[in-house]
Parts: structure tokens; sequence; C-alpha cells
């Protein structure tokens, strides 16, 4: 395998994570949901889809529990938000606090317990193709999940009447409410999916980039997730652009490291949040001419009049 | 006789007043600052393995609180006040981040006992202990340069302070021995702990071609690469063997027990005084994990090597040291460098291709 090869098998893997739990996020935030606790539904979707994957000795299963586990602490966030109308961004820091706690306790009798790393697709001859094939056709289950559903998401959100009427809700509540679309209920959709996505992010670590559980492992990815969703202009195609991009600084800057070119590390390691600054603010610059803005309802209480 | 009795209890009376702490007590409150979660199987899980020791020891005598995840800085300040209000007698804190909030705190509240891990401010109820880590750091590069086929070894560091920097010349120095022209890739993640980017850090350094892994930092991340790529690692603060049974070729292991025991026995007693603890090998602060993974020479060679550091024969500073710039550092310590300059350690030695992160 080539040093090249190995670099962007590497930035996969750095980006699936963000990817994953940054999709969910888009969706939520598309319904006119903010819901800052993506780092708290990752690590529980971490802690749980570990224990679940013990448990069974399954990858799959082990994932559907993460999945289940994201999409529980965001039921208690709609709860909280679209059934009692609390502030969205408490609440979703609540939930990031209580995630990270429960996710503690939930994996305290799976530290230093060991599973097998999800399996990575193999294809004869495929898999064997040099400098593409494991690129394409050799990576695990997760990494293709994550293409597979922000493709899905265009093709939701701009091919389909229910993505009309998802935007419709995000941009304009009262006035959706008004033609009769059920606001609460889409939005409870939206941000259970969300908590879904941000479960199977978590789960992604502990069963396939590092194969074993320690608390607070998610180390701050959802925070960078919530960022990308802000960074793409809530686009899709942007998404992935930019969760690549992220992986990819964070990569490159190590290798820089370990090849000895002389850069200060603190500078190396701020390249990520800085490369996401800067195009940032080219994107805001370009807004005008190509770009979408946020969705006008975002992070506004609704309560329907009966 | 009249006179000499009031000497004598205005004597005591200002013994008691000054020596606060010279009352013996039946029970004490001892609280701990965590800077990971204990269950991070590296530097925070081995002070809670010390904690429990202590209170295995000391059963109802102490009362022990943890509070974890408490990161460096203005954070700790407030976490550290709240053990101190809440009637807790001795407080450790346990990463060089919690140095000066420490201070801060220990001065507000002058009678409590404070004990800082890794610094070196005291005060007068602050104490500071650490352990000689650059001497288990010495073994390991000794075993490297000798496992290394490559003749490259890669060093996944934390953050460019005095401990790190010392681990890493300590590290080569101890392979220059064995293999004068040793090569170390070093890679600073500046974190102490996200097993993710300790992960990354390991493959770069494996796609590089490093096939012996160091690291300092905590979770055993580096080690799972190590094992996948089918290269060697070191377990870092406690024995993770279970995370590269055939990969793993000894560990650095912090044993703080022994010392939490005794601090806290010294405050029952109402002896307990500030004072700078840095223990290596020799006083079982720092233990090595069974040398495995190698030859019978090289664990040979291993062992001698930690037997002449307890015994003071050999001392991985041992003068001259020999700086980045060719030049001899100053001897302050006579035979070796002395503890100032290898605590506060800012420069690279001679063998090292690279720079410190803003550093000279």
């Amino acid at each position: 395998m080539g040093l090249v090869e190995a670099i962007i098998i590497s930035i996969i893997a750095a980006s699936t994570p963000l990817l994953l739990a940054a999709a969910g996020e888009l969706i939520v935030e598309r319904s006119g949901v903010l819901n800052l606790g993506v780092e708290g539904m990752m690590i529980m979707g971490a802690a749980c889809g570990f224990a679940g994957a013990w448990l069974t000795g399954s990858t799959f299963i082990g994932a559907l529990f993460g999945i289940a586990a994201g999409m529980a602490l965001s039921f208690v966030f709609a709860v909280l938000t679209l059934g009692l109308a609390v502030n969205q961004v408490a609440a979703g820091l609540a939930l990031t606090i209580l995630g990270v706690g429960l996710s503690g306790l939930i994996g305290a009798g799976f530290v230093g317990e060991k599973i097998v790393p999800a399996p990575q697709l193999y294809l004869p001859v495929l898999t064997g193709i040099p400098l593409i094939g494991r690129i394409l056709f050799g990576q695990d289950g997760f990494v293709y999940v994550s293409i597979a559903l922000v493709v899905g998401i265009w093709w939701f959100l701009y091919r389909t009447r229910g993505g009309l009427i998802l935007r419709a809700v995000g941009d304009s509540h009262t006035s959706a409410h008004a033609l009769g679309y059920p606001v609460l209920k889409i939005r409870l959709l939206a941000v259970l999916f969300g908590g879904g996505c941000a479960g199977l992010a978590g789960a992604f670590l502990p069963l396939a980039y590092t194969p074993f559980f320690i608390p607070g492992m998610t180390a701050g990815r959802g925070w960078i997730a919530l960022a990308l969703v802000v960074f793409s202009s809530w686009l899709p195609g942007r998404l992935v652009a930019g969760a690549y991009l992220f992986g990819a600084v964070s990569i490159l800057q190590l290798h820089a490291q370990a090849f000895g070119l002389g850069i200060p590390s603190q500078l190396m390691t701020a390249m990520p949040y800085l490369a996401t600054v800067i195009v940032l603010v080219i994107i805001s610059r370009a807004r005008g001419a190509a770009g979408s803005v946020a969705p006008a309802s975002l992070g506004i209480v609704f309560v329907p009049d009966r | 006789m009249k006179k000499l009795l009031m000497t004598a209890a205005a004597a005591a009376l200002t013994l008691a007043a000054t020596a606060f702490n010279a009352t013996a007590a039946d029970k004490i409150k001892v609280g701990f600052i965590y800077l990971g979660p204990v269950g991070d199987l590296g530097w925070t899980y081995m002070h809670e393995v010390g904690r429990q020791m202590m209170v295995k020891e000391l059963g109802d005598k102490v009362e022990t609180t943890y509070l974890e995840n408490v990161n460096e800085g203005p954070d700790s300040e407030r976490s550290i006040v709240q053990l101190a209000r809440t009637g807790h007698d001795l407080i450790f804190t346990t990463s060089f981040g919690y140095m000066d909030p420490t201070l801060k705190v220990a001065k507000q509240f002058p009678k409590i006992k404070f004990e800082h891990a890794t610094g070196f401010k005291n005060a007068p109820n602050m104490g500071t202990y650490s352990g000689r880590f650059y001497e288990g750091r010495y073994i390991q590069g000794v075993i490297a340069g000798k496992m290394s086929k490559t003749g490259t070894l890669g060093y996944i560091a934390s953050f460019p302070i005095p401990e790190v920097i010392s681990g890493i010349n300590a590290t080569i120095l101890g392979a220059q021995t064995v293999n004068p022209n040793i090569k170390l890739k070093i890679i600073w993640v500046n974190t102490w702990f996200d097993p993710g980017k300790e992960a990354d850090a390991a493959k770069a350094l494996a796609d590089q071609g490093v096939d012996v892994i160091m690291q300092h930092t905590d979770s055993p991340a580096a080690m799972q690469v190590a094992a996948q790529r089918g290269i060697y690692a070191f377990g870092q603060d406690s024995d993770m063997i279970k995370f590269g049974p055939k990969t793993q070729l000894t560990a650095i292991i912090n044993n703080w027990g022994p010392y939490y025991v005794k601090q806290a026995k010294a405050a029952l007693a109402g002896t307990w005084k500030a004072e700078d603890t840095w223990d290596g090998l020799k006083e079982k602060m720092v233990l090595m994990a069974p040398y495995t993974n190698m030859p019978d020479d090289v664990k040979a060679l291993a062992e001698k090597t930690e037997a002449a550091i307890i015994a003071g024969e050999l001392h991985p500073f041992k003068c001259p040291v020999i700086g980045q710039d060719g030049k001899a550092v100053e001897c302050k310590g006579g035979k070796n460098l002395d503890a100032g300059q290898i605590l506060g350690m800012n420069f690279y030695v001679k063998g090292i291709d690279d720079k410190i992160p803003g550093g000279k």
C-alpha cells in the first residue's frame, strides 16, 4: 500500500463520523430545529453501540443499538422543545451534558473490553486494483452508509414532496401550519432522524475506528459536525466537501509533522479549524450569488394555535 | 515557675496557631480532581487506582470524592473551590494544567492541604508530587533501539511541556546507546486524550515507516493501531498488554497508590507538610510492565538497564548531555543534569532532527 493510498484511507475514516452526524443535523436544522446536543447523542451512540456489539458479537446489531440510543436521547430533546416549547439552545446543551454522563454510566462496565472491529468490504479483483481498489471497494460499511445517507438526503430534500414540505416547515412554520401541515410531527421525525444519525456516528468510533470503548471518546466531534452544517450553508453537497476537507487537513497535518516540515504543531492542530473559518468567510461573501442561507425558522419555538 | 508555665502556654498557643496541621484527626475527607474519565485506562485511571488503594488501606478513616473530566484552566478552579468548600481536608489535583488554579485556591483556603501532580509551584499548604517517568522512557528507548528494523521510531507527543520533552530526550538517549544512528519522528497532537486522533497519529507514523511507536497520550488507541499494523508499541500510564498481546514491549506504570496512602496517613496524624516529591523506579512510583515480545538478550539488557537506574549507577541525563547545536549542556548537577534542568527541560538533545513547537 502506497503512502498516498494510506493517507486517503485515513482521511476517509476520519471524515466519516463527522459526515454521519452532520448529515442528520442538516435535516434537523432544515426542519427549523437547532439541536446542539449532537455530542451527547454521539457519545451515547458510542457507549450503546459498543455494548450492543459486545453483547451480540455483531457490528451490525451494535450499530443498530447506537442508532436507537441516539434516537432515544433525541426523543427527550423533542419532548422538551416540541412538546413543552423549551428553549432549543438550552435543551441541546443539557442534552450533551446528559449524554456524556449517561454514556459514562452505561459504558463503565465495558471499559477495557474488546470486540472484533467492523469488517472491511472485500471484493475479489476490484479491491485489488492498485491505488483506487482499497479506497473504493475496501472500506467498512459505515463509509458507504455515510455516502448513501448524503445522497439520499439530497434526493429527499430536492426531489420529493416530503423534502419540499420539510423545507417549508423550516422556512416558515406559521405558513406551513396554516397550509395544514403537521409542523410538530414533521419536526419530531426530523429530530429523531438526526438523533439516529448522531448515534450511528458515535457507534462508528468504538465499532470501527478505535475498537474499544472509553468514556469521552467522541472528544468534541459532535461540535465539529454542528459547525460543518453551518459551513455547508445547509446544502448536502457542501457538507460532504466540508467533512472531507476537515478530515483531510487533520490527517495531512499529522503527516506533515512526521515528515518534519518544521511548522509549529499548534498551528498545524488549528489548521482544520482555520480552514473551516476561511471557507465560511468565502462562502458567506459568495452567498448572494450561489449560496443558501439558514432556514428562517431555525431555533424559533413553535406553539400551534389550537 | 509561673513565668515558665506562661511561656510554655504561649509557645503552645503559637505552635497551635501556626502549625494548623499539627493536630491529629480521626477521619479526613480527601478530594481528587481528574483530567479525564476514570475509565480512560491511562493517566486518570491510574490515579483512580491509587485512590482506591487509599480507601482500601485506610478504610473509614478517609472519605473520598473525585471529580472527573475537569478541564484545565478556569474550569478546574471552580471544581477545586467546590471541593474546598465542601469540607475536604486534603485535595489532590492530578494534571499539569491545574497548577496555577490549585495555587490560587490554596491561598484562599490556607487550612486545607493541597497536592498538585507534575507541577513546580509550592505554597505552605500546597505540595507537589510527580514520577520520574523519564527513567522508564530511557529503558523503552534501549528496547526500541534494539527492536527497530527500520531504524526509525515514532513518538506521539501531547503538549510541549518539560515533562514530555524530557521523555522524548530520555527515549533517544536510551536508543542511541544501542543504535547511534536511530531516528525519531515526533507528532504533536496537542491533546492528552482523544483516542481517534491518537490512532490517526499512530497510522501516520506507521505509514511513514516507523516500526516502534511510543506515546505520551492517555488511551490505548496507538497500541491497537500498532497491533493491526504488526509493529511494536509501549503502554502508557498503565499496563496495556490486553490491547496488544503481541505488540506491547513493556509499559510505564504510574503507581500513585502508596504515595496517596502515605500522605493521607500524614494528614491523619497531623504530620503532613507541603513537600516536593519526585520519585522514580527506585521508590516504585514508576514501575515497568513485564518485558514481553522481545528476544531474551533484549529482555536481559532492559532488565540490566532498569537495575542500574534503580541502583543509581545509571542516570538517563548523565553529563555530558549534548544539545541539538552539538554543544554540551551546562551540567548543574555535577555528574548528571540537576532536577531543575530536567523538570524545566526545553531543548532537544543531539540526534533529534526536529524542532520543539514554539521553542527555539
